[in-house]
Order: C-alpha cells, then sequence, then structure tokens
C-alpha cells in the first residue's frame, strides 16, 4: 500500500507553555480534498506549517510521501500558500511565476506559466505588477505561484479569504480539477459552506485537538422529517427528503390534516459548532 | 553544494540584483556617489593648490604634498567604507525576520533551495555588489587624487581588497542581526556596531600617538572582535606605509593614518570570523519558526 501524500501523527507544539498542538493525527490520501477547520487558534496553520518545514514540531512525525517534512524531497512535493503571504510588488504576474520555476527546477517555461494564470483566470494579467493587482488577484496569483512545478500536494491556508464571491468559484473549480488530475489538497478555510461543497474529508480542530473527522456525509449526521398535523409535530427521525411523500400519504390515509412539512438534517456549521463548543480564537 | 542549489542560489541573487535596478536603488547610489566623488575631486584639487603655494620656498621637514595626499585620500577611504557600509545594511536589511514579518520569505524558503542556501545567496548578492562598490570608489578617489594632485598611495591595491573584506564582514553581520532582530533595530545595532569599530580604531591610534598600552591594546581588541576596523586601519596604513622620515611618522598619528599592517594573521581571521557570522547566522535562521 502507497504512502498517504500527507501522514500526520502525534503532532504537538508548544509555544512556552501554550499547547498549539496537542497530539494531531491526519492523513491525505493521493487525490484527497481534505478541509481542516477550527477556530483561531486552534493550530490549523502551524499545522500547515510544520507540513511545510517552516515551524518546527516539539514532538510527533509529518511526513509527506514517506520524507520528513522540512526535507528537500518533501518541500519538492508540495504546492504553499500562506494565510499571510506577500510577493514583491514590483514583479509582474509572469515574472513571479518564472522565479519559482526556477526554484522548483520545472522546465515548463512560458506554457506553463501561462496555463496556470489561465487556471486563476489571470491569463490577461500576466504583464501586470504584482503591485499594482487587488488583494483577490494577488491571491489567485499566489494559488497559481503554489501550483508552479505540479506539486503532489497542496497546502492552501485560507486561500479564498480575499476573495469575491466570482473569485471563490474560480477557487472552487480549480481545486475540483486538482482532485482530477490527482493533487492531493489540505485546505484551511473559515468558510464551512465552501468546505462542505468540496472537500472529500473534514477534520476539526480545536485547542490543538482534532476532535472530529470523517466525510461530510459522515459529520453532517442523521436527518428527520418533521410534519405538522392537526394533532400536533409529528417528527420521523431518521427519515430523508425522499421519504416526505409518503409520510405525508400515509398521515393523509389516517385522517391527519398536514399543514406543512420540513426535512432536517444537521450542517456542517451544527457539527463544527458542537465540535468546537461555540469556541472562537 | 550541488548544481540545483547553485542555480536556485543564483535565482535569488539575480532577484536581489534585479530588485536593486528596478527600485532604482542603484540609480541613487549611483548619483550619490557622483556627487560625492565630484565634491572629493573639488576639495582635492584646492587642498593640493593651497598646500604647494602655501608650503612654496619654505624648508621642507615636512613633505606637505605627501601628507595633503595621505589626509585626503585617507579620507575618501573613510567615505567609502562608510558607503559601502550603508549599501551593505540596505541589501541586507530585513532579509530573515523582517520578510519573514511581511510574509515575503515564506514563499522562498518552502521551495526546495532551503534556508541555508537562500542566506548564503543573500550574503553573496549583498556582498558581491558592496565589495564591487567600495573598490570602484577607491580606485575613482585614487584616480581623481593622482589626476589633481599627483599623488600615489604606497599600495594600491591591498587597501581596496581590505576595504572590499570589511563590507562583506558587515553584510554578514547584518544578516546575522536580521535573524534575531526587527528590521528598524537591526539597521540600528549594525551602525552602532559599526560606530563603535570605528571608534574603538580611533582610540587605539590615539593610545598610539600618546604611547599608552591600555588604550593601544583596546583598539587592537576591538580590531579583532570587529576585523572591518582592522582591515580599514590596515589599508590606512597600506597608504602610508613606505612613507619615512616625520611626514610618515605625523600621518601615522593622523585620524587617517593607520599604525599596523594587516599582517596574515589578521586576514586569515577575517575570513574565518566571516565563516563563523555566516555558520552561527545559518543556524539561528534553521531554527527560527517562520
Amino acid at each position: 500500500m502507497a504512502a498517504p501524500v500527507l501522514a500526520v501523527s502525534q503532532l504537538q507544539k508548544r509555544y512556552g507553555s501554550q499547547d498549539a498542538l496537542a497530539g494531531v493525527d491526519l492523513e491525505v490520501e493521493a487525490g484527497q480534498l481534505v478541509g481542516l477547520l477550527g477556530p483561531n487558534g486552534a493550530g490549523k496553520s502551524t499545522l500547515t506549517k510544520i507540513a511545510c518545514g517552516l515551524v518546527r514540531p516539539s514532538a510527533g512525525r509529518v511526513e509527506i510521501l514517506g520524507r520528513p517534512a522540512g526535507s528537500v524531497e518533501a518541500r519538492a512535493a508540495l504546492g504553499y500558500l500562506a494565510e499571510l503571504f506577500r510577493f514583491p510588488g514590483w514583479l509582474t504576474a509572469a515574472e513571479l511565476l518564472r522565479f519559482h520555476q526556477r526554484l522548483v527546477g520545472s522546465e515548463g517555461g512560458q506554457a506553463e506559466r501561462q496555463h496556470l494564470l489561465d487556471l486563476v483566470e489571470l491569463g490577461d494579467a500576466a504583464g501586470k505588477r504584482i503591485e499594482a493587482m487587488s488583494k483577490g488577484m494577488q491571491q489567485r496569483l499566489g494559488i497559481a505561484q503554489a501550483l508552479v512545478g505540479s506539486p503532489r500536494l497542496l497546502l492552501l491556508d485560507e486561500p479564498t479569504s480575499a476573495l469575491d464571491p466570482v473569485g471563490r468559484r474560480i477557487v472552487r473549480e480549480l481545486l475540483e480539477e486538482m482532485r482530477r488530475r490527482g493533487v492531493s489538497v489540505l485546505l484551511n478555510s473559515h468558510l464551512l459552506s465552501e468546505v462542505e461543497l468540496i472537500c472529500d474529508h473534514v477534520a476539526i480542530i480545536a485547542r490543538g485537538r482534532l476532535v472530529k473527522a470523517g466525510t461530510p456525509q459522515e459529520l453532517a449526521g442523521p436527518t428527520a422529517v418533521v410534519v405538522e398535523t392537526g394533532s400536533g409535530v409529528k417528527t420521523f427521525e431518521g427519515a430523508v427528503r425522499d421519504d416526505a411523500p409518503a409520510i405525508v400519504a400515509e398521515l393523509v390515509a389516517g385522517g391527519e390534516r398536514v399543514y406543512g412539512v420540513e426535512v432536517r438534517h444537521s450542517s456542517l456549521e451544527d457539527v463544527y459548532l458542537e465540535a468546537v463548543g461555540g469556541e472562537t480564537g | 553544494m550541488n548544481g540545483t542549489a547553485l542555480r536556485s542560489a543564483a535565482t535569488v541573487v539575480a532577484l536581489s540584483i534585479q530588485e536593486g535596478i528596478r527600485r532604482r536603488v542603484f540609480l541613487a547610489v549611483l548619483v550619490l556617489t557622483l556627487a560625492f566623488l565630484a565634491l572629493y575631486g573639488l576639495g582635492a584639487h584646492f587642498a593640493f593648490r593651497d598646500v604647494d603655494e602655501f608650503a612654496a620656498g619654505e624648508p621642507k621637514i615636512l613633505d606637505p604634498h605627501a601628507f595633503t595626499g595621505a589626509t585626503i585620500f585617507g579620507l575618501a577611504m573613510f567615505a567609502t567604507l562608510f558607503l559601502g557600509a550603508v549599501l551593505a545594511v540596505f541589501l541586507t536589511l530585513g532579509v530573515v525576520r523582517g520578510d519573514a514579518e511581511s510574509g515575503l520569505l515564506q514563499p522562498i524558503v518552502v521551495r526546495p533551495i532551503g534556508r541555508t542556501t537562500m542566506l548564503l545567496a543573500r550574503f553573496a548578492g549583498a556582498a558581491l555588489l558592496s565589495a564591487a562598490y567600495v573598490v570602484a570608489v577607491y580606485l575613482a578617489s585614487w584616480a581623481i587624487t593622482e589626476a589633481t594632485g599627483h599623488w600615489s598611495p604606497d599600495h594600491l591595491l591591498g587597501p581596496a581588497l581590505g576595504l572590499a573584506l570589511g563590507v562583506a564582514i558587515i553584510a554578514a553581520l547584518s544578516l546575522l542581526a536580521s535573524t534575531v532582530l526587527s528590521v528598524t533595530a537591526q539597521g540600528i545595532v549594525v551602525f552602532m556596531v559599526f560606530g563603535a569599530g570605528l571608534t574603538a580604531g580611533l582610540l587605539a591610534q590615539i593610545g598610539h600617538a600618546i604611547n599608552s598600552d591600555s588604550l593601544h591594546t583596546i583598539g587592537r581588541v576591538a580590531s579583532w572582535a570587529l576585523p572591518f576596523e582592522g582591515l580599514y586601519a590596515a589599508g590606512l596604513h597600506g597608504l602610508i606605509s613606505g612613507t619615512s622620515g616625520l611626514t610618515g611618522v605625523v600621518l601615522q598619528l593622523g585620524p587617517f593614518g593607520g599604525s599596523e599592517a594587516a599582517g596574515p594573521e589578521l586576514i586569515g581571521w577575517a575570513f574565518l570570523y566571516l565563516i563563523g557570522v555566516l555558520a552561527l547566522a545559518a543556524f539561528v535562521f534553521s531554527r527560527r519558526d517562520l
């Protein structure tokens, strides 16, 4: 069995007496898109930075394709966009990508640069200076920069924080395209709806610990159909949307008058709020 | 360092140079340097003319022409070291902590280039540019001195190489400071160290002049603790090392005179010091969370 693209094992990070991470386990398989959720200060960015080799762990292991995080081989396999980043404003978009091509030893040349800029819908901005770009454009350029050299693993820390709805859609489609190409993605985000829409797997971190993990469907939990009848509200636990017509028909056949029907399920937001206990950073 | 690391290092050096050109840093440095050289040329012209007129017909117990040449060229050498130090510090300003705090560093160091190569590349860029700069300004000052007063130092190339090594050491110290200090603190600390080194050198000169062993020892210790000062002082000595008689003695005692030559010990120590400072900077950088 192939090693996971990203394997995090009993990861700990202490800053003084403060535990930023207190024993986190996480795996990202090839082609998997994993959403990392948690309140501010939960340890999401710290985990990502340890995977990139930017921060040294206090204990535990992080491996990328079986190589220790921070090693040359591990760094060659990843693309990273930090939550807080800045590129030299005097460079143009194409020059920035060329600089990163040289750093990773990519021989994609002009074709790769144009392809990446097209992917983030900056194809017309190749010659534009970064300092003249909006924050949203810079964030999309940051994603293109992370994709230079066709990395096997993408680590994206709040990649849509500065984007408008159109920009978010572009990034969502881009991530789906990456999944189709077999690229693994670890996505830190506060946008639960976005994570719910595109991620195969979700991990929720709070106070440096992994408190919940699974597919969005697994996490969403049981559903119910609630019917308002003449004799009161009746709840059918476990029933799904497709069960609603039959439930209503049965009630009507039994002589009940039906005034309203509601299909309920716990959203990722409900699960998240329950998992983090309403904590915010 | 393998081929990939060398290519990455060259890429980072090229980016630094490109930034200097795009941001018109080099243009500003060139304009100000030309202004300095013009001012120096004017000063040298009038200094030689007035001294030659003043000393004409007087009995010569001191060679006024050599005295003037060595003094103004020593002043030019001091200005060259100062300008080179400014350039070295500004080319290394915020390289680690400053760039990490602004988010510029992280996208680069997560690439296979790694931290040590990145740091050495930034040093190489700053040191090579600063060293080339001081050698160029030094030689231009010499050409002006020769043209205006027909005076040349006793040793031309040695002091220039000493200045080049001196600014490389300042660039390394500045890089080390950048691994732990914020941009403002880095600039302040490196310039204070630079000033302290030069002050210690002057103390050594005074100690030599008044025959004070204590002051002379302080100056010597400072020269070894901050070898850019020792190299500069040795460079000043090289300008007049062949000047004999009262002129040589008086020049050695002056503010732009050097009492000690750069022996192989000082040069060897300066290289060891440079390597040690860079190794320490790389070690601190490698342990730093970004």
